[in-house]
């Protein structure tokens, strides 16, 4: 909402500056989102005196000017053609800011001749375009006065208007809302009816069924005869153009002012073109309506029209017809006012997709009780700037019953808005917002005004106390909070927080990437259902709800890989989405890596990421998540976006927690990302939380004083059986002694036969009791060998 | 006993003759071996008298001990210099660089939230949590913005498709749907801030469709608009480490709250560098409000007993604003470069005693 200060205070009375003025309005809730004041770049200026404008010696197009300051006499360089002897110009010292050039303006020297000021034209002061040469004042200016002093520059001021204040979408609300504010008075306004002279021909009428008659409760409209739309006077023009509208023609240049000044809404028709009677009623179906804005609009029966014997000529409260506007040639002029429905207007507007001036303060909620004043208003406006003469007032239905009573406890103004105002004072800066109060049991009886729809209950009136009030007068009082704070997180959350900081530990980087993503990459990854497509999405990229963390990560690591960056690890925690109602979506720990996992390096061997890069970091999380690891069981594969070989998940119980793998190269293919990229994905809410223990005491260290020995076994089983099978085997063969057992060489070739492989493992026995004996690591061993034999068909190496 | 003397004699000379621990060993031989020529010495003792053997063998000990020293001595000063030459010849160069590690970081986003979670919850405030995938209940209607108001127009939502009941589910516009899931699912006392993923359908320089918003609620029977002041300007003090940061509410308006209050910072400008803390201008960074009967009536929750404030807040907005970081959508780029320069170290969790930021 824009406005320039002095239309402000065509309705406020105040001494307050433009500052004291901005200040206000954004303690009043009303946000200052900028004020344009010209005046404040122009201090320097003055009015000078051309007193001789002679040739330059060594130009053609440029004279020396000789020009009075008021305070004696400059010479000054001037290339405008219009530079004469005799003119009243605007004049820079050096030292003046120039605005147009953003800088001040320093003593020159044109082609040999001194120029000790400038004579501006109106660009250069940033007051318009014209440069066709220098500003010529009034000849009666005087010398030497300040450019302020003689002129008026008019500050724009731009606010913001929240939806509840449809009543300061015209200035004179805001004035209003600022006298409450205790910064002027309100001036009156002449809304006095105008005597008709004679019965309008064209009637109104409301052509709706009972249930629909909300729709627009009253009518009023007027025709004014003989007018002559011409252009609008300087002022309407001006301020029209101050706040960004262009104006067309006085008729409808009256109907913007109103809209801005008065939030009022209203429209005219070439009464000329209307045949019949003027009538609201909803649209009939596949009515059209060929709009003042150059487009065809279709309607349907939830609609309101202004429609007379061809048809709808108006969508109510939201644009003119063509066939029915003002032009040039218009001469007899037929005013309407209304009210109309909010919800139905901006129904129809989104349906229609029109955004208008009226539409915003229609579906916001125009004043019900100004719909007759402003028919007088607009009438008396027209009659002074285009003659014409009105008929008197045609009215259907009547004013919609706006008027609420709220009793307002002055205690609660403390007890909700937490700063004491005396009972006096609420009551005047009520009354003052224009409410009527009187006396009830309780406290005050308070009928809001008719422009403030959003005014109707207790908590109503306390925001408008306090905000009146000013915020700044609520004191802060700390929140009362317990003498220590408790852990706040939940155990799950707690665990996330772990693993976030895990895998940071393990050197991925953490990223947060877009909840949904392309149908084409989703589908890669398991997704893609129609139920997860965005209606609406923000681009056809990125259209579909995640299945998976993954796929944004194989993106992400494509997009560095395009600047370089080849080897890296991303990781993210965030959710999946598995089904379109709420609640169907998980927590996932995901991660890649890409590249090299040893980089090139004097001291190493360099070597690419594969799938035990990721299942380390996969069980890095499961650990950091509290589980244990020997609760865990790995099978071979995993989703189909993995590569079938060389991936794994992670099994508790035969439920799958997580999977890890490289991705399949067809995956990678199809989002044109060069692999290896090896990724990982934990389930985060599919694990179990870690139990509520009483105290946080560990359980008790037992260690032995025995000193425990390892064993090296190479068992030779077939390629197929899983490492893990020959490790489990080995660990189950006696559970007191044996502490461990792991695997450290892995050989296939020449000398364990085609289909075979040997698998290494080395076993620590830990005796409790006492030092083992040779015969007794022997025994163990013996074990060992039968369990593997036994469980895998592996035999000892020879 | 001069041929005592002279074994002993030769055998310190041999000693302190040998250049090598190889050399010094064949010292150690020739003297105090089997057949050494002082342990040949100790063997005539038994052919001797009690008296003579007592004296003789007294000086033989005396003597097998000085060698013996001697021979120790001597070792530890060929050991120590054998160990200075392989010393002078272990050089490696030291500028060398050490082996490759991966320094991992921790995303602005998480780290900010952490930030506020830490000082929220020394004032008592739980984290809850909600569904991104919502209904229009949770969202809007509950929220007090029935179907035509105005200020849906205010969200940019993002909808899915038609469902058999006409309705349509759609991504959270804001956190707030977990406050009215918590109201519903608890009665006051209340204090939870909900942080997550919201979105909207915008997409510009300073919009992005997705983004993290942090929202607090507070109900009880006694909490009023001081207390929403007093909290807030605690958390902005805190947050940004600026003791003496301005903080200015202003009114406004939201659906679900009333009265409402924007939130702004004090900031200055001076030579094009953006500084909080006092000066000239006002940054916007939140906005809240005493929560409105309607939205506690929704929740079952009774507005003539129970009222209190709710705010709501933008992480990334006040994460770019404390760490200087000019544009939102390098949040979502994934640039490992962005990722490097703004992330966190793992281990720098943030906690209001041991200090939010290093």
């Amino acid at each position: 909402m824009k406005f320039t200060l002095s239309w402000l205070k065509q309705h406020l009375e105040t001494e307050a500056s433009l500052a004291e003025i901005g200040e206000h309005l954004t303690r009043l809730g009303l946000e200052v989102e900028g004020i344009d004041d010209p005046a404040a770049k122009l201090g320097g200026f003055v009015v000078g005196h051309v007193l001789e404008a002679d040739k330059h010696p060594n130009a053609d197009r440029l004279r020396v000017c000789t020009v009075d300051t008021g305070s004696g006499t400059i010479q000054v360089v001037c290339g405008a053609p219009n530079a004469r002897a005799g003119l009243k110009v605007i004049l820079a010292r050096p030292g003046t800011y120039i605005p147009v050039t953003g800088e001040v303006l320093k003593k020159g020297n044109v082609r040999g001749v001194e120029s000790q000021g400038m004579m501006c034209s109106w660009r250069e002061l940033a007051l318009g375009e014209d440069h066709e040469g220098i500003a010529e004042l009034d000849p009666a200016a005087p010398v030497g006065a300040r450019l302020l002093d003689i002129m008026d520059f008019d500050p724009v001021i731009e606010i913001s208007i929240t939806p509840n204040r449809a009543d300061c979408l015209g200035v004179r609300g805001v004035a209003r809302d600022l006298a409450a504010g205790g910064l002027g008075s309100l001036k009156p306004l002449d809304a006095s009816p105008v005597a008709g002279r004679f019965a309008s021909p064209i009637g109104v009428r409301l052509d709706f069924a009972p249930a629909e008659s909300s729709a627009c409760p009253l009518f009023v409209g007027r025709l004014i005869r003989g007018v002559k739309n011409g252009e609008s006077p300087q002022w309407l023009k001006d301020r029209l153009t101050a706040i960004g509208l262009r104006p067309i023609s006085a008729l409808v240049d009256i109907t913007n002012y109103i809209t801005y000044d008065l939030a009022r809404p209203l429209h005219v028709f070439d009464a000329d073109k209307v045949k019949g009677d003027i009538h609201a009623r909803l649209a009939r179906p596949g009515e059209t309506l060929a709009a003042l804005n150059g487009k065809t609009y279709t309607l349907d029966t939830a609609m309101t029209v202004i429609a007379d014997e061809h048809g709808p000529e108006a969508l109510a409260g939201i644009i003119g017809g063509e066939a029915t506007g003002c032009t040039a040639s218009t001469v007899n002029v037929f005013l309407e006012s209304a009210y109309f429905d909010p919800i139905r207007t901006a129904a129809t507007g989104r349906k229609l997709e029109i955004l208008s001036d009226a539409r915003f303060r229609f579906e916001r909620g125009v004043d019900p009780a100004f719909v007759l004043p402003a028919a007088e208003l607009a009438t008396r406006l027209i009659v002074e700037l285009c003659g014409g003469e009105p008929s008197e007032l045609v009215v259907a239905g009547e004013e919609p019953d706006w008027r609420r009573s709220v009793v307002l406890r002055p205690a609660r103004v403390e007890e909700l808005g937490g700063v004491a105002v005396a009972a006096a004072r609420q009551e005047r800066i009520l009354r003052d917002l224009g409410c009527t109060v009187s006396e009830h049991a309780d406290g005050l009886l308070v009928v809001p005004p008719s422009w403030r729809g959003d005014v109707a209950a207790e908590h109503d009136l306390v925001e408008e106390v306090i905000r009146i009030n000013g915020y700044d007068a609520i004191p802060a009082v700390p929140l009362p909070r317990p003498p220590m704070p408790r852990p706040v997180l939940t155990p799950a959350q707690r665990r996330s927080g772990w693993v976030r900081r895990q895998l940071a530990g393990s050197g991925l980087v953490e990223t947060v990437t877009w909840s949904f993503l392309p149908a084409a990459q989703a589908r890669l990854f398991g997704g893609g259902a129609a139920d997860m497509h965005l209606a609406n999405p923000i681009s056809a990229d990125l259209d579909v709800m995640r299945p998976s963390v993954l796929p944004n990560l194989v993106a992400a690591a494509g997009r560095n890989a395009d600047r370089g960056a080849r080897d890296l690890g991303l990781f993210e925690i965030g959710p999946q989405f598995d089904g379109p109602e709420p609640g169907q979506q998980q927590l996932v720990a995901a991660g890649i890596r890409t590249g090299a996992a040893v980089p090139r390096h004097w001291a190493e061997r360099t070597r690419p990421v594969d799938v035990f890069d990721a299942k380390a970091d996969a069980w890095a999380v499961l650990a950091a998540a509290g589980l244990n690891p020997d609760s865990l069981q790995v099978a071979a594969g995993g989703p189909a976006w993995y590569h079938p070989g060389r991936s794994g998940t992670v099994k508790l119980g035969n439920k799958a927690v997580a999977a890890f793998g490289e991705l399949h190269p067809g995956v990678l293919a199809a989002m044109d990302v060069k692999g290896p990229v090896v990724g990982f994905e934990v389930f985060l809410d599919s694990l179990p939380l870690p139990k509520a223990r009483p105290t946080k005491a560990r359980p008790l260290l037992k260690v032995s004083p025995f000193q425990a020995v390892d064993r090296d076994f190479a068992f030779v089983v077939e390629a197929g059986i899983a490492a893990d099978a020959v490790v489990r085997a080995a660990r189950g063969a006696d559970k007191a002694l044996i502490a461990d057992a792991r695997v450290f060489d892995l050989y296939e070739g020449a000398g364990v036969g085609e289909g075979r492989k040997s698998v290494a493992i080395t076993v620590t026995l830990q005796p409790t009791a006492k030092t083992l004996t040779d015969e007794e690591i022997e025994a163990v061993g013996a074990k060992i060998v039968a369990a593997v034999a036994k469980a895998t068909g592996g035999v000892l190496r020879g | 006993m001069e041929e005592l003397e002279t074994i002993r004699a030769r055998a310190l000379e041999a000693v302190a003759a040998a250049a090598s621990l190889e050399a010094l060993e064949a010292a150690r031989v020739a003297a105090l071996g089997k057949k050494g020529s002082i342990s040949g010495l100790m063997g005539r003792l038994g052919a001797m008298g009690p008296e003579e053997r007592k004296a003789a063998g007294a000086l033989l000990n005396a003597v097998k001990d000085e060698v013996a020293a001697a021979i120790a001595a001597a070792k530890a000063g060929l050991e120590a210099k054998a160990l200075d030459e392989r010393l002078a010849r272990e050089r490696v160069d030291v500028t060398l660089p050490v082996r490759p590690a991966r320094q991992g970081r921790i995303h602005p986003i998480a780290q900010v939230m952490d930030e506020i979670t830490a000082i929220f919850a020394q004032m008592g405030f739980a984290v809850a949590e909600g569904p991104d995938i919502e209904d229009d209940f949770h969202n809007f209607t509950a929220l007090n913005i029935p179907a035509e108001h105005p200020a849906r127009q205010m969200h940019d939502t993002f909808y899915f498709g038609e469902r058999a009941d006409g309705g349509r589910h759609l991504l959270r516009t804001h956190t707030s749907p977990v406050q009215i899931r918590t109201m519903l699912s608890q009665q006051p006392p209340i204090r939870i801030i909900a942080p997550g993923r919201t979105y909207r359908c915008d997409s510009d320089m300073t919009h992005t469709p997705m983004f993290h918003q942090v929202e607090g609620l507070v109900i009880d029977e006694h909490t009023h608009m001081g207390h929403l002041k007093g909290c807030l300007t605690e958390f902005v003090r805190t947050f940004f480490e600026v003791d003496e940061v301005p903080v200015r509410f202003r009114p406004s308006f939201f659906p679900f709250t009333e009265p409402s209050a924007e939130v702004d910072i004090g900031c200055s400008r001076e030579g094009g560098e953006l500084k909080i803390g006092p000066g000239k201008g006002w940054l916007e960074i939140l906005g809240c409000g005493m929560v409105h009967p309607n939205v506690l009536r929704a929740c079952g929750i009774d507005p003539d007993r129970y009222q209190g404030f709710a705010f709501g807040m933008g992480v990334e907005r006040v994460a770019m604003l404390k760490y200087g970081i000019p544009d939102l959508r390098t949040f979502f780029e994934s640039d490992l470069r962005w990722l490097e320069h703004y992330g966190f170290l793992p281990f720098d969790l943030p906690t209001v005693t041991g200090g939010l930021t290093r």
